[in-house]
């Protein structure tokens, strides 16, 4: 496996991932570098296992009972499982944008700041200015603006999305992962969220899982293929999508299987 | 042929299902040919906010039992309802699913127990607890309180638990993953979704407590007066027409019909209001 030529020490580090649902061997020595203000792509058929990947970035697969973890996570050079890591500290610095968006059935209002509420900031004038904030980077601030206190749940679908995006911008984390983001959404809400994302990328370390092909080809720097658990490519994005190193990698691309 | 079976099914079976319909209508049809016009004649302020209830001296003020009735409701809620919620909360968040099948079932079979067997520990434990430690007759306000709360455990809890189970986990996924403990996704969201069908658990609870009888006849002590203290034994209005019903006659006879008035449109407001809270829920997603 080969990494693409770093000029800084990467943000976030995968090094020998093991991971085992029961007797499932779901992740197999997963290893892989994220830069730091880039887009990175995981992709693969469905069941390789980039979700779960992705899931163990912020330790939410903690959850599932029968899990087992071995190998490194480092984001920043901390590894996020070593004993005594604080994992709610964690999940804030490395927010994650679901599937189906799930705001909460609270107003818009509480929906953004629930980051900062669960973290113990309190004032209103702390909160407002937040919300605005959060609302702006998410470009939701002059849909929303007079609908603050309207339950989350009336918005539609990609308002939706952005809110849980806005809700991250809130507690400004270090990494965004994202699973599979616009599949819940049209093909225009989908660009809404794509252009979102090229806009977000100045700030923030972008990792996403996508089933679309040409979502990652358009809007990924790096791109990391994976096959029943494993990691197969992981490269630039351009050569990875023109000259594939791998042929398994080239057949996923080209569509032969998946 | 064939049709013809298929119509005669049909029939058959909205006969049936009429039947329930039916006995509700006769029931509610019985009262209140029994009890409007006795209320018509003593007049529905004499009947509802008069404190004397002295049928033999053709006195018949329910008010006491109305303010009992209440009392002893509110108080089994009191009891009830944050044993309901927090265990419901407790056995879909905290504990694996393995004890829950286990748990659940057997929460559930309390319901299952006959009300006499709760009146015959509350007289035997409960109330000798109560008169020992903090005075009174024992047989109390208080005495039911408890008992009922326990009663309506089943009916909370087994509602609270569908409700937070039917919150979808992608809400304690979207909490946990902003950084949130367990505790604060669980209260700060999964209850909050989970409200309305609380609530109806609450209120379902609270009319099963209002109807309930034959334990609160044993426990609650049956003195006729508006309880002063939780500690005073009262009577409720279900305890006034069970016991007194074998010997009454004439107008003491409608005047406990009329008692059954109040007691159904109680009952009919609290269900009417569980119903609602149910709808809002199957609406707000």
């Amino acid at each position: 496996m080969e990494h693409p030529a770093t000029h800084a020490i990467p943000r976030l580090q995968v090094r020998n991932l093991n991971l085992h649902y029961g007797h499932f061997h779901a992740l197999i020595n997963v290893g892989m570098d994220v830069e730091d203000r880039r887009i990175t792509a995981l992709i693969g058929p469905s069941g390789c296992g980039k979700s779960t990947l992705l899931r163990s970035l912020n330790r939410m697969n903690d959850l599932i009972p029968g899990v087992r973890i071995t190998g490194e996570v480092r984001i920043d050079g901390v590894d996020i499982y070593a004993p005594g890591t604080d994992v709610c500290a964690l999940r804030a610095r490395t927010g994650m944008v679901f599937q189906r968006p799930n705001p909460f059935p609270l107003s818009v209002y509480d929906n953004v700041v629930f980051g900062l509420r669960v973290a113990g900031v309190r004032g209103k004038e702390t909160l407002d200015a937040a919300v605005e904030r959060s609302l702006r980077a998410a470009w939701l601030w002059d849909n929303l603006k007079d609908n603050l206190y309207g339950s989350a749940l009336a918005l539609p679908l990609d308002q939706q999305q952005r809110l849980c995006v806005a809700r991250l911008m809130a507690i400004e984390p270090e990494v965004i992962l994202m699973d599979e983001p616009c599949s819940a959404l049209d093909p225009i809400a989908t660009a809404k969220i794509e252009e979102l994302m090229l806009e977000l990328k100045k700030q923030y370390t972008i990792i996403i899982v996508t089933h679309n092909m040409q979502q990652a080809a358009r809007m990924s720097d790096h791109a990391g293929c994976m096959l029943l658990g494993e990691m197969i490519e992981f490269d630039g994005t351009q050569r990875m999508f023109t000259n594939p190193r791998d042929e398994r990698t080239q057949d996923y691309i080209s569509g032969r299987y998946g | 042929m064939r049709l013809n079976t298929e119509t005669i099914v049909e029939k058959a079976l909205l006969l049936v299902a009429l039947s329930a319909l039916m006995s509700l209508l006769l029931i509610a049809v019985f009262i209140f040919k029994e009890g409007v016009p006795f209320m018509v004649k003593v007049g529905p302020g004499a009947f509802l906010f008069s404190s004397e209830w002295e049928p033999q001296n053709g006195l018949y003020g329910i008010f006491p039992m109305i303010i009992a009735s209440i009392w002893v409701t509110l108080g089994a809620m009191l009891v009830g309802a944050p044993l309901g919620i927090a265990g419901a909360v407790f056995l879909n968040e905290f504990v694996p699913r393995g004890v829950m099948r286990v748990v659940k079932p057997a929460i559930e079979l309390l319901a299952g127990i006959p009300s006499v067997v709760y009146g015959f520990i509350g007289v035997m434990v409960l109330a000798p607890l109560i008169r020992a430690h903090l005075g009174g007759p024992g047989l109390s306000v208080l005495a039911a309180a408890v008992i009922l709360g326990v009663m309506i455990l089943p009916t909370v809890m087994s509602i609270a638990t569908d409700a937070i189970n039917a919150v979808p986990n992608s809400y304690r996924e979207g909490a946990l993953a902003l950084g949130a403990t367990r505790w604060q996704a669980v209260h700060m969201v999964v209850v909050k979704a989970a409200r309305s069908g609380i609530i109806a658990g609450v209120i379902l609870g609270m009319g099963r407590a209002i109807g309930e009888t034959m334990a609160v006849i044993m426990v609650a002590g049956n003195a006729v007066r508006a309880p002063g203290s939780p500690l005073d034994s009262v009577r409720t209005l279900t305890a006034n027409i069970a016991l007194e019903m074998g010997y009454a006659s004439g107008m003491h006879r409608q005047a406990l019909f009329a008692t059954g008035i109040v007691l159904f449109l109680f009952i009919m407001v609290l269900n009417s209001i569980a119903m609602a809270a149910m709808r809002t829920r199957a609406g707000g997603r």
